[in-house]
């Protein structure tokens, strides 16, 4: 197909996809503030400490957990490491190239790291295993493997189940030295945090955007709520900007759908 | 140099004053000059509390590399950059992942107010130093960036401004310098559109109810709004005081005539 085909075709896309949410419908018959159907596969990477595979729709999101004994950073020698990484690979999508992250990859990193780190999601305290000298370094990488839109959820979704079912081994300290024994236990998690993504078409707010949806949003808004119902984290992306009142409602919503999703994921772990 | 860094076990006192002496509601001292840099075609320095940050703006200029152009509008980049030596420990000159982060919603914080489809098969390329810093620093690049852009000359819809609100021993405070980023509950950054009250940044991180936000967000738009007048003011300063310099010449020409 020619690009001013291309374009063509998705600018008549973008009217019905606005016409249709003015309505309050969707392309595929969801409500405003209805998610796709959510799959979450629980270990697939049987090599990995902790992973987790997230479908929403059709967009697939796989997320490994491997975990190593490193170093404290220096200001906090108490504490062990948590890092989030992502990759858009190549396959995921013909928009996709082949190289070092770019902004966008950056960006849904540092957005999943940031749920993950303010909900305390793990007690950081106890991971450390020589104050100053060893700690738990837990490395989360993010694959997208299909994208149809909303990486940022379906990447939160799939990190948090990787990190909330990962295992350490059993270990002890002899003469300052770690010992590992046999035996594996859970990482010490408190929190359940869960992101909600806005796109804004037209001057209204919907869930789970997909794809061809992403294609016509000016705005989008991501915000992270812990299991308390409190906020812990936001990111406004885009060029398109947000009243203050559309703000307010997509919290009170977030604060909805974050249930919504924290009981699915609670329900893979404890099943 | 690595400093031992303590945080103090309160950051408000009994009277409600923070570190600094500052109210919840008060802006750090602040300090806007436009038009500081020769070479550029457009610029701005703010000094915010310890903040120094200069803001620069080169074009419509020819795209380059040229595939990058675009036939129906301009290109706008941005690039915001800590200096080396601008935090306590030093800080490496290659961009971070945070940098590449707050370039990119520095960008989308300052598009919407540019008509960006005047200008195709160009750019406007935004460079934003961070030479020391002190907390707030993306809000206070977004504020010198917007004069930058209009001391450039370039047409815009509104003057964006920023700053950011935040939690503190339990209190929602306005214009968080770093100790109180660092020792605080949450941060939450926000850019705005003045005239319509667009928002055009919205970041945060830490813990707040939702409460708890809506009054950070009012009091980062509030101030905002304080901001809002000083970039006024800083512009009127580099570009009405000189024309009515010229004017009183002209009545004095003509009188002398």
């Amino acid at each position: 197909m020619s690009s001013a085909f291309m374009e063509i075709a998705s600018k008549i896309k973008h009217k019905q996809i606005a016409d249709l949410i003015k309505r309050e419908k969707r392309l595929d018959g969801r409500t405003l503030t209805e998610y796709r159907d959510i799959e979450i596969l629980v270990g697939p990477i049987t090599k990995a400490e902790g992973s987790a595979q997230v479908s929403l729709g059709k967009t697939k999101v796989l997320v490994g957990v491997k975990i190593d004994i490193g170093e404290p950073f220096p200001d906090t020698p108490e504490d062990g490491v948590l890092t989030v990484n992502s990759e858009f690979l190549p396959l995921a999508s013909p928009s996709f190239e082949t190289g070092p992250p770019d902004e966008n990859s950056i960006e849904l990193a540092r957005v999943v790291d940031r749920g993950l780190r303010e909900s305390k999601v793990l007690d950081t305290k106890k991971l450390c295993i020589l104050p100053g000298k060893k700690v738990f370094v837990i490395f989360v990488d993010i694959y997208i493997l299909d994208h149809d839109g909303n990486l940022f959820d379906a990447s939160a979704l799939a990190s948090l189940v990787a990190v909330i079912t990962a295992k350490i081994p059993n270990y002890e300290i002899e003469d300052g030295e770690v010992k590992i024994l046999e035996g594996l236990q859970d990482l010490p998690v408190q929190d359940y945090p869960i992101a909600t993504t806005f796109a804004k078409i037209d001057n209204s707010l919907i869930v789970d955007p997909t794809l061809e949806e992403e294609s016509a949003m000016e705005g989008r808004l991501t915000i992270t709520t812990k299991q308390n119902g409190n906020i812990c984290a936001m990111q406004k992306g885009l060029e398109g900007t947000f009243t203050v009142e559309e703000i307010q409602k997509a919290v009170i919503t977030a604060q909805e759908k974050g249930e919504e999703l924290r009981a699915k994921a609670l329900g893979v772990r404890n099943g | 140099m690595m400093y031992l860094e303590k945080y103090p076990e309160r950051l408000i006192d009994e009277e409600g004053n923070r570190l600094d002496g500052r109210k919840f509601d008060e802006l750090r001292p602040i300090k806007i000059e436009v038009g500081t840099l020769e070479k550029a075609d457009g610029s701005a320095y703010i000094e915010q509390g310890k903040n120094k940050i200069l803001a620069a703006v080169f074009g419509p200029r020819e795209a380059h590399p040229r595939h990058l152009a675009m036939p129906d509008k301009a290109l706008l980049r941005c690039r915001y950059h800590m200096a080396p030596f601008s935090t306590n420990t030093r800080k490496s000159p290659a961009p971070s992942r945070r940098e590449h982060e707050l370039s990119k919603v520095t960008r989308e914080a300052l598009a919407p107010v540019l008509f960006l489809e005047r200008f195709p098969r160009t750019s406007i390329d935004v460079f934003i130093e961070i030479l020391q810093s002190d907390g707030g620093t993306r809000c206070a690049g977004i504020v010198a960036a917007s004069l930058a852009l209009a001391d450039a000359g370039i047409p815009i819809r509104d003057l964006v401004t920023a700053v950011s609100a935040g939690k503190i021993d339990d209190q929602i405070v306005l214009d968080l310098d770093d100790i109180e980023d660092k020792a605080g509950q949450a941060d939450l950054p926000v850019a705005m559109l003045p005239q319509s009250g667009s928002i055009t940044l919205l970041q945060m991180d830490g813990e707040f109810s939702k409460d708890e936000f809506e009054t950070a967000l009012n009091l980062a738009i509030e101030g905002c709004k304080k901001i809002s007048i000083m970039q006024k003011e800083a512009l009127r300063e580099k570009y009405a005081a000189p024309r009515e310099e010229a004017h009183e010449d002209e009545k004095s020409q003509e009188k002398e005539a």
